[in-house]
């Protein structure tokens, strides 16, 4: 897009951290020192796995959320509010339920004081150009998820912003309604029919970042970081199935699911942040690998499943984490011991998965530990909960102690009693050794 | 699931206890303010009305019934948009105002009755204006706290995105709060407003006519009609009496109502499109006529014009941003909460040391009040529960015999039961019984409902599923009332329980204490021992026995339908 003079820079986020504050005063970066440039006549894709702080960084830029340190200049001036520049296109499209179609695309320009009649006439453009002529008095709840995204896009083309943010605009959808949005999106973009100069998407699809995008973010976890930047180079429209779309879809599993030394140090931890996948999920990945002759392509399960990172990483990284596998260059390979899971039987899986999870989990060993301390082999989860806030924050923390009290009820370390909140040890059931692990 | 909010029971407790002491000072704060301002005996200062029992004065009557139900409903209006938009926008106010109205809403209010109406005619010596403003006054906290909350709750539940949205699009507060906060609070105003009105019926009856010893306090209209046709034994009025109030609350109900609540469907936040869609006849009419339409023309011209005047909105709580107001805040904001406390303080200690005056065996005679009270409150809801639990499932499982008893039992529970107690005790009292039956049948009558209603609401939302997997299993009878249904409508029975429980309290104060075919009839209970009180200008025996009632109402509250509630959440919620 960008002709020979070197692209202006439209956003310029500098040095952005978000950091939650921890009850004992400290602070958890979901979010630290990234740096981002939205430039004019580019389309940006965000990608990364969940919790990577991919739609709070949309969120800075958009001016919703102010971050902890950093700033973001929006063409030099430093925001203090919503930017004045963008619009932005939301998951759930969030439509206002009671309002017509018509009405939904004229807000954004109520709101900032365009006159009824030129309001009017520039949402029936914007309606018109993105396909929803004869719609205009039908209400949100009478459309199909596509349809409803397309209101969503035309709210947002109606101001005419600079830059045209979007949360997981498609994922929502059905893949072919998806796809089919997609492509009248980029069209519009292509041949230049609304003046936005740049488009930010966040997704957690690599195949739709590197379909559309200039270029690729990639963000990794704990804390969200920059991992790198992928430039597709290839010309539009791309060809899913050529050569050169492989490679580069290739080259950003690799990224996501490499750098795996540093990974697993941060795994190794005391408390590892444990990814968010069950153990069914990750069962049922081994199995697969296994059938597969013990390794495989993670680009390739992912797309014959039709998984997304989002539903991928997790199990992978919890197969790592317990070392039933090893992920290296964009392959997943079994360990001895994840054939072995998956050549066994049911109970044997639990005592495999148990053995595991005591060895590496150090937080399944602590709570034995404190259960065996007590008279009735009782204890609430909120000692548990108050030791992962200081590690997490409150959401993630919440997060940790329900994996936690799913993978140990799985592996029958110890039962989780709901009403009262309380982990405590079956009679009987307990493996001996535990308690001093 | 419990693990992602273990905030509630596992940390809070101990500080929602702290909190429920200061609230309860306050309110006995205010209590003491209210004593100080009754007076000492009970002059006869109030001019005297007697009641027309001719059926051509019920239409003024009415009209009186009704504007007292409009006047408590506008304040009612107004608090609840005021406070609950405080609450949901300013956490600090939140803090504070989410456990106030937790309480005031628990406290049976029927019992600051004789207190309040005894300030108010101190207030305005030799008018009835006091009567009149005291009379509102608690229809309104019979109207307010459940409307507020809904609202507060609506706001906090708006979909994160939405409000994303709001902000994105730069609207200014007032835009914001009309495209966005109240449209998806207004389903949840309109049927809190409705229950509201049902309850300030009840409120309505029991203040318009009400005695202390010899003296009989009377306000125009429904309420004191029935109540002198019932103490006159003129059923002829009687009748007349109940048609015309019947006939009120139907006429409401489809006029108002009804055409509300269709309408506010459209305000769903929902994008699915429901199967059961409410319908009204009257906004139908309406809908077809061209007066709506153009009046909504008028109103958006208007609310353009007021929406010029908007300003660009910041971020949220900006901290550096407002140095200078967040200090002016804090200036202001001790002195203030200080003197707050200290006025607190100071009228909790006085309430105290008033009770303190209080002879020891007096308190063996609130124990005993208690007691009664609670028993009858107990076989109440008990008698509430066992036909109102196979009635209710019956109905919810059967769509046709729905059709036929559920507008009937709408009808025979939108009657107060306030406004039947006087010919409830007229036909007791001579036909046998007493006042300790009556009692117990006006806490029934007023109670019975709720659970009833809420038994119907469990049953309709069984899941198809799951009966169809107990018939094919062949789980029945007992076995699928234990498995199945007692289960599944556990959530709702809790909920119309602690409904119930509220109604009841309230029943059982203007239920214990009668002047009737000018004898004053009692019954041993806390209700009695208020009314008695008051009515002697026994001040310390009317605060001790107020407060008991209080703390006992806070107590059970939090001790049994706080868990039964948690109970219903964790281990019964369905879907």
């Amino acid at each position: 897009m960008a002709i020979s003079s070197p692209p202006t820079v439209l956003v310029d986020a500098k040095d952005l951290t978000i950091a939650y504050a921890r009850p004992d005063g400290g602070s958890i970066a979901v979010l630290y020192r990234v740096n981002l440039q939205v430039r004019a006549g580019e389309i940006l894709a965000v990608l990364g796995p969940s919790g990577c702080g991919k739609s709070s960084l949309l969120r800075v830029l958009a001016g919703l959320l102010r971050p902890t340190e950093g700033t973001v200049l929006y063409r030099g001036e430093p925001l203090k509010g919503p930017n004045p520049g963008v619009a932005m296109v939301f998951q759930t499209f969030a439509l206002f339920p009671w309002l017509t179609v018509l009405d939904n695309v004229e807000l954004g320009l109520l709101a900032q004081g365009v006159a009824q009649d030129r309001a009017r006439a520039k949402a029936l453009e914007m309606i018109d150009l993105i396909g929803l002529d004869g719609f205009e008095s039908a209400f949100p709840k009478e459309l199909s998820g596509g349809m409803r995204q397309r209101v969503g896009f035309a709210r947002a083309l109606a101001v005419e912003p600079d830059i045209l943010l979007m949360d997981e605009p498609f994922s929502a959808l059905d893949p072919l309604t998806a796809e089919n949005l997609r492509t009248d999106l980029l069209e519009l973009w292509l041949k230049r029919r609304f003046p936005t100069r740049a488009i930010v998407v966040v997704t957690h699809s690599i195949e739709e970042a590197v379909f559309m995008a200039d270029r690729i973010i990639v963000l990794a976890t704990t804390p969200g970081r920059i991992v790198d930047e992928v430039r597709p180079e290839l010309p539009h429209w791309r060809d899913r199935r050529s050569t050169q779309f492989q490679q580069v879809v290739e080259r950003v599993y690799e990224l996501l699911t490499g750098d795996r030394a540093r990974r697993l140090a941060h795994l190794k931890q005391l408390i590892p942040r444990l990814p968010n996948a069950t153990v069914s999920m990750l069962i049922g990945l081994v199995e697969l690998i296994h059938d597969r002759g013990n390794e495989a392509d993670l680009a390739q399960v992912g797309a014959e499943l039709h998984f997304d990172v989002e539903d991928l990483l997790p199990a992978v990284e919890a197969a790592d984490l317990l070392g039933f596998a090893t992920a290296h260059a964009g392959d997943l390979k079994l360990t001895e011991l994840g054939a072995a899971l998956a050549a066994a039987t049911v109970q044997e899986k639990k005592d495999i998965f148990r053995a595991r999870l005591l060895e590496t989990v150090g937080q399944t060993r602590e709570i034995v530990a404190q259960l065996n301390q007590t008279e009735d082999h009782r204890m609430p989860a909120s000692g548990i909960l108050d030791e992962l806030e200081r590690h997490f924050s409150n959401e993630e923390a919440r997060r940790q102690l329900e994996i936690l009290i799913g993978w140990g009820r799985y592996a029958e370390i110890y039962a989780f009693d709901e009403l009262t909140d309380d982990f405590y040890l079956e009679p009987g059931g307990v493996p001996a050794e535990a308690g001093s692990g | 699931m419990s693990a992602r909010d273990p905030g509630p029971a596992l940390l809070r407790t101990p500080r929602a206890w702290a909190a429920d002491a200061l609230i309860l000072g306050s309110v006995a704060a205010a209590f003491y303010l209210l004593l100080t301002l009754a007076p000492r005996e009970l002059h006869r200062s109030i001019p005297s009305i007697t009641i027309d029992l001719r059926p051509s004065a019920l239409p003024e009557y009415a009209l009186l019934s009704l504007l007292r139900m409009i006047a408590a409903y506008i304040i009612s209006l107004a608090f609840t948009l005021g406070v609950g938009y405080a609450a949901a926008h300013n956490a600090a106010a939140g803090r504070l105002i989410v456990p106030v109205l937790d309480v005031l809403q628990s406290i049976p209010v029927l019992s600051f009755l004789p207190t309040v109406l005894l300030a108010m005619i101190a207030l305005f010596p030799g008018q009835t204006l006091g009567l009149e403003l005291g009379s509102i006054l608690l229809i309104f906290t019979g109207m307010v706290w459940n409307m507020a909350f809904s609202f507060y709750h609506s706001l906090l539940t708006i979909p994160e995105e939405l409000s994303e949205a709001t902000r994105a699009f730069r609207l200014s507060p007032l835009r914001r709060l009309a495209s966005l906060e109240l449209p998806a609070s207004m389903i949840g105003l309109v049927w809190n407003s409705m229950m509201s009105w049902a309850g300030g019926w009840f409120f309505l009856m029991a203040t318009e006519e009400f005695s202390l010893g010899k003296q009989s306090f009377t306000l125009p209209g429904l309420g004191s009609y029935l109540a002198e046709a019932a103490n006159k034994g003129n059923f002829t009025a009687i009748w007349w009496g109940l048609g015309t109030l019947v006939a009120l609350i139907v006429a409401l109900d489809q006029l108002v109502w009804r055409p509300l609540i269709a309408w506010s469907e459209k305000f769903k936040v929902e994008l699915s499109e429901g199967q059961d869609v409410p319908r009204s006849w009257a906004l139908n009419v309406l809908r077809d006529s061209a007066l709506l339409p153009a009046c909504g023309r008028a109103l958006r011209t208007i609310s353009e014009r007021v929406q010029e005047g908007r300003h660009a909105p910041t971020f949220p709580h900006p901290p550096a941003l407002r140095p200078a107001r967040a200090a002016l805040g804090r200036a202001l904001g001790w002195p203030a909460g200080l003197a707050a406390v200290a006025l607190v303080l100071w009228g909790a200690l006085s309430l105290l040391r008033l009770i303190a005056a209080l002879p020891a065996g007096q308190w063996l005679v609130i124990g005993a009040g208690t007691g009664a009270t609670l028993l009858r409150i107990i076989a109440a809801l008990s008698v509430s529960l066992l036909w109102t639990i196979p009635a209710g499932v019956a109905i919810g499982l059967h769509p046709r015999l729905a059709r036929v008893a559920q507008p009937l039992a709408q009808i025979a529970a939108s009657v107060p039961a306030t406004a039947v107690f006087p010919i409830l005790l007229l036909l007791l009292i001579h036909v046998g019984g007493g006042l300790t039956i009556a009692s117990i049948l006006l806490i029934l009558l007023g109670t019975q409902w709720y659970v009833l209603f809420n038994a119907i609401a469990g049953a309709i939302a069984l899941p198809r599923d799951l009966l169809e997997a107990t018939e094919v299993m062949k789980v029945r009878g007992w076995a699928r009332w234990r498995t199945l249904i007692l289960p599944g409508i556990f959530p709702h029975l809790v909920t119309g329980g602690i409904t119930a429980q509220g109604g009841a309290f309230n029943a059982s104060i203007v239920s214990e204490y009668v002047t009737f075919e000018n004898k004053t009839l009692q019954t041993i209970g806390l209700g009695a021992l208020i009314s008695a009180a008051a009515a002697d200008a026994n001040y310390p025996l009317l605060a001790a026995a107020t407060a008991s009632l209080a703390a006992i109402v806070v107590i059970w509250n939090r001790l049994f339908w706080r868990r039964a509630a948690r109970l219903a959440e964790e281990r019964y919620h369905l879907g």
